[in-house]
């Protein structure tokens, strides 16, 4: 598997954002109520994520590490509201519904985390797939919950009536508890599945990242495992440097 | 079971008292209010019951089959299913009630690890699951027996009540919550049995007279305050579902401060919120401060001062 498509598969499937990692839980209990919303803000944020990955790792040797948070989100921000414009003048409607969700992408974690984790210590192309990645995860993981919640919540699916007339829809779904209880019902889906796979041989943890468990000695920059472990390091062994 | 006791230190206590006992008595302490229920709403609500408890036991049941761990036996699903019909409209179509059985046992009670281990009352969540899915079918007090309002809802909008009729149970209301005189039989019941005593049911009680006294805008008027007292699920909640061993403070002054929480609850939902009902959501918010109730009224251990500090000699 080349880079671009390990980068794909690790943000679609490896490294969900939603369902592995659970970054951007704001944004995914508040807007999936339709799986329209889904799909929009999910796309949203896919556009906004790759560009600031894209960017930020162009400019990987020019921010200074000290201050690099705040340029990130200047990045960040003015794709935003570039893209909110966008929405604004294009597809009024999304961005209605949408509402204060999108200029609250600029401190979605997803975008922030990938910045910091990927973007800063990796080449363009490959940051810019990790954004499609994660975005491409994010978007199905949204666009998912929402099918789910509006098709118990309304009887729909993309706005078409799918349950017959006797239907009465369970309105819990459409709002706040119901979206908890759908996120938990598909993380508990995807992890029977993973454990299913892992039974049977088929984990695909290993594939394409070339993993030895050694971190220490590890050439694999953008491996999240060894972001956390270099966070805990750097906490815990401060008077080497 | 061995393994799921907490140990602490000698001497134990040794009883003969085990779940499956206490939950047949308050089977039978509900006995009245449903048998009442039948009597006032007809056959219907039968169907109700058994539509429920079917579901709470087979959902229990086949739980405990993918969990390789059966705890049917325990009797609970039987308390939970048969609370749950007393807390329905007796109009509601059985599915929902079917539905809300197995929220109440699968989501609300196994999914957190079985009996003991729930931190919400599985009948009121299920109730409230019902309430905000289907709040037409939930609300839909009108039935063969009776027409209009409930009269927590016809007191609210400052009509005249019939406060006998409230007490003896013949009016508009969930299957088992009308009656005053069939719950507290049921109460009566569970207190000589020492399955309950009145500290949360007193509390709340107490609690919530004076709320309403205070705040209601009738002054102490006892018509109203009688009214506001029969009416609605306080009755029902104060005394079988605050008391419930698994979603209340175990220490003794946890129990009080729970049951003026739930008194202040209740009042500030009936007096000023939207809906004329608050007994089902002022508990199972309670429930949720139970955790925190209990740390900050843990009883000082034997030779050590308040505080936790060690006495001196």
């Amino acid at each position: 598997m080349n880079k671009a498509g390990e980068r794909l598969f690790n943000g679609l499937v490896k490294e969900n954002p939603t369902f592995v990692l659970m970054l951007g839980m704001c944004p995914t209990l508040a807007v999936t109520t339709s799986a329209m919303n889904g799909l929009g803000m999910g796309l949203t944020t896919m556009v906004v994520l790759a560009l600031s990955n894209l960017i930020i790792s162009l400019l990987r040797n020019i921010i200074p590490n000290r201050v690099r948070i705040p340029a990130f989100i200047v990045i960040i921000a003015s794709f935003v509201t570039a893209v909110q414009l966008l929405l604004q003048a294009y597809i009024p409607a999304l961005n209605k519904s949408l509402g204060v969700y999108i200029p609250l992408i600029v401190v979605n974690c997803i975008i922030l985390g990938r910045a910091e984790s990927y973007a800063y210590s990796n080449p363009a192309i490959a940051s810019l797939f990790d954004g499609l990645g994660m975005g491409l995860g994010f978007t199905f993981a949204l666009t998912c919950i929402g099918a789910v919640r509006e098709l118990l919540g309304a009887g729909e699916l993309f706005g078409f009536a799918l349950m017959p007339d006797s239907f009465v829809p369970i309105r819990i779904f459409g709002q706040a508890p119901g979206a908890f209880f759908v996120l938990a019902a598909l993380v508990a889906l995807q992890n029977y599945i993973k454990n299913v796979r892992k039974k049977a041989g088929k984990s695909y943890e290993k594939i394409g990242s070339g993993c030895s468990e050694d971190c220490m000695n590890c050439s694999e920059k953008g491996c999240t495992r060894r972001f956390y472990d270099e966070s805990v390091q750097a906490a815990a062994g401060k008077g080497e440097r | 079971m061995s393994g799921l006791f907490k140990v602490s230190s000698n001497p134990h206590i040794r009883s003969r008292v085990a779940t499956n006992g206490l939950m047949a008595a308050v089977v039978i302490a509900l006995m009245p209010a449903a048998g009442f229920g039948i009597y006032n709403f007809g056959p219907r609500a039968l169907a109700v019951y058994a539509v429920t408890i079917a579901s709470t036991l087979l959902t229990e049941y086949f739980f405990g089959l993918y969990k390789k761990k059966q705890t049917i036996t325990d009797m609970s699903a039987v308390v939970t299913g048969l609370l749950l019909a007393l807390n329905l409209p007796v109009t509601i179509p059985l599915w929902m009630a079917a539905l809300g059985g197995v929220f109440a046992i699968l989501v609300v009670k196994m999914l957190f690890g079985g009996l003991g281990q729930n931190f919400m009352n599985p009948a009121l969540a299920a109730r409230c699951f019902l309430l905000i899915s289907f709040p037409t079918a939930m609300t839909a007090f009108e039935c063969d027996a009776y027409t209009g309002a409930t009269p927590l809802a016809a007191l609210k909008a400052g009509e005249a009540v019939n406060v006998l009729d409230m007490v003896i149970g013949r009016t508009a209301g969930t299957i088992g919550e009308t009656s005053v005189f069939a719950i507290l039989a049921g109460a009566c019941i569970l207190i000589l049995l020492g399955v309950i005593d009145l500290r949360i049911p007193g509390s709340y009680i107490a609690t919530f007279v004076l709320f309403v006294g205070i705040f209601g805008g009738h002054g102490f008027h006892p018509a109203y305050l009688a009214a506001h007292l029969s009416g609605g699920g306080l009755m029902l909640g104060a005394f079988f579902m605050a008391t419930d061993y698994v979603t209340r403070p175990i220490t003794i002054r946890g129990q009080y401060v729970y049951g003026i929480v739930l008194g202040l609850l209740t009042g500030i939902f009936r007096i000023f919120g939207p809906g004329a009902e608050g007994v089902s959501y002022a508990i199972i918010l309670g429930n949720l401060l139970v955790p925190l109730i209990e740390k900050y009224t843990k009883p000082a251990a034997f030779g050590y001062e308040k505080g936790g500090k060690r006495r001196e000699k």
